[in-house]
């Protein structure tokens, strides 16, 4: 195998590197993929919800075989306080229709999947292989890998780094700095099973419907987070994540947010009676658009999480993944069948697709919204879902206060906690953001 | 806190490793006193790696690492850590992620 030299490399067998992969073995190029697990799926952590449009422009008939959850017709987004939820869930049965938008997927037995399709459509694909060190020659141009496997350098006309939030390769060879505390985030995450006949009662869905639940508030404790509730078909994935800085800030132990989240009255009666089979921790790109790193060099690109390609927002990060790694494996495809070389020039093409695709869209749109909500956590995460769960309740709890009281005694807990000019100020910001 | 030691070993124990024993895949720098991140990891490691030994150092026991980087993150631009994976294969092995 080190006397051959393979047309491109992948490090990483998630879903940005089986997209890229794939989409180049499947165009006739010659391409070894390497993961370090010792099945593709073993080392990847998602919640996990996949986008069904960005799988199918990669693999079309992919219902037909891949191992899909649930798919989604209820998605319900939670503010709560120490007591509460204040709820806002959208629900339709247009979901329910022949080829679904969303799905939930457990990842470890979605990626054996994926990497199969890999295998099937001609690439060779190495587990149990750490990649170590990119090898660059006198031009500093990537020609190939080392890896913890005895064996020379395996060479390459380019490499694709989808290498993960916490890939080794490109930090040590320069291209991209380690992610800063602030670019990203801790999520924990815990499977929890549960008969299927108890979900579809507990949440009210029928054959394979399924519901997600999206929570912020008081659970995070003031830092900027995120809480998180997946009905899988037998099971419940859930979660909490928060900034690594304001972790490091706070001191708080992640497992304990996640067990306090676990206890939370609005949480706990859906947990009731589960077995928990498995504990995991992974880190997700919080960044934005500002965070995003040089994206393509002399022999090499770098696709999905490592390049911090994450919609923070809508909680997107495998489409973004799986569609960086397929405009990437396009644009090698391209460039290859010119006979053109894998130059930093001719890679650019890379950067050009994506530009136009909706992953640099989106991410260029909330390009402040990172910011906003990181230097305000408290304000977004405390403050205000303990106003609005006040708000709530005054609206709701009939003690024989005249209503002009109630809503009067509403507003002034705003503006006592925020002040006019603050809640003025933090609108205008958050629509400037959202903008 | 003892609670909290007890339930994150109770966690750990869900999951399936292969340790590469006498390998360990991160290390932390010699120290006299820890620099406020270092110490920070014996709290927000999810996996309750790091502790706190009787001359105030912190050491790592890396067994339960899930590889999420957090301590990277963290401590490896200041010198704290050095951090590398596992060998191929080793190391945590999720089986849902």
């Amino acid at each position: 195998m080190t006397e051959e030299k393979f047309d491109a490399i992948v490090i990483g067998a998630g879903m940005a590197g089986n997209a890229a992969a794939y989409t180049m073995a499947s165009r006739g190029l010659n391409v070894l993929q390497l993961e370090r697990g010792e099945y593709p799926g073993s080392k990847n952590v998602q919640g996990a919800i996949l986008y069904a449009n960005m799988l199918e422009t990669i693999i079309p008939d992919f219902r037909d075989d891949a191992p899909l959850e649930r798919h989604l017709v209820e998605q319900r987004f939670w503010v709560m306080d120490d007591t509460s939820h204040t709820g806002m869930h959208y629900r339709s049965d247009d979901f329910n229709e022949p080829t679904p938008n969303r799905y939930t997927i457990i990842r470890a037995q979605f990626d054996k999947w994926f990497s199969r399709k890999v295998r099937e459509a001609g690439a060779t694909v190495l587990c149990e292989t750490t990649a170590t060190e990119l090898v660059l020659n006198a031009n500093g141009r990537v020609v190939g890998v080392r890896t913890d496997r005895a064996g020379d350098i395996i060479h390459a006309e380019v490499v694709v780094l989808a290498e993960g939030v916490n890939g080794l390769l490109g930090t040590r060879a320069g291209f991209r700095k380690v992610p800063k505390p602030e670019t990203v985030a801790l999520a924990v995450k815990e499977m929890h099973f549960v008969p299927e006949e108890v979900i579809a009662e507990r949440f009210g869905l029928t054959g394979d419907q399924g519901c997600v639940i999206e929570a912020a508030g008081t659970i995070s404790r003031g830092m900027a987070g995120l809480g998180f509730l997946y009905t899988n078909k037998e099971s419940i994935s859930l979660g909490i994540g928060c900034l690594v800085s304001d972790l490091a800030e706070t001191l708080e132990r992640p497992y304990a947010l996640l067990d306090a989240f676990k206890e939370h009255p609005s949480i706990r009666p859906l947990l009731a009676g589960s077995e928990i089979k498995e504990y995991a921790a992974h880190l997700i790109p919080e960044g934005g658009f500002k965070a995003i790193p040089q994206l393509f060099g002399s022999g090499w690109v770098v696709v999905g999480d490592a390049a911090q390609l994450n919609n923070a927002v809508h909680r997107e990060g495998s489409n973004l993944a799986m569609t960086s790694g397929r405009i990437a494996g396009e644009a090698i495809f391209a460039i290859k069948s010119q006979r053109r070389p894998m130059t930093r020039e001719n890679l650019s093409l890379y950067k050009a697709m994506l530009d136009k695709s909706f992953v640099l869209k989106d991410l260029r749109k909330y390009k402040d919204m990172p910011a906003l909500i990181h230097t305000n956590s408290r304000n977004f995460f405390m403050t205000y879902p303990q106003l609005l769960s006040q708000a709530a309740q005054n609206f709701v709890r009939v003690d024989g206060t005249p209503k002009i009281v109630k809503e009067r005694a509403t507003s002034a807990a705003f503006i006592k906690a925020r002040s006019r000019w603050g809640l003025l100020s933090d609108a205008v910001r958050l629509a400037l953001a959202w903008r | 806190m003892t609670t909290s030691v007890v339930r994150i070993e109770d966690k750990l124990y869900q999951n399936r490793y292969l340790v590469d024993a006498g390998r360990p895949h991160i290390k932390v720098r010699q120290h006299q006193s820890p620099s406020s991140n270092l110490l920070a990891l014996t709290l927000v490691c999810p996996a309750n790696c790091y502790g706190v030994n009787e001359h105030g150092q912190v050491e790592v026991t890396a067994d339960g690492c899930m590889e999420c980087g957090t301590c990277r993150v963290l401590c490896e631009e200041n010198g704290d850590i050095d951090w590398s994976y596992p060998r191929g294969g080793f190391g945590v092995l999720f089986k849902f992620g």
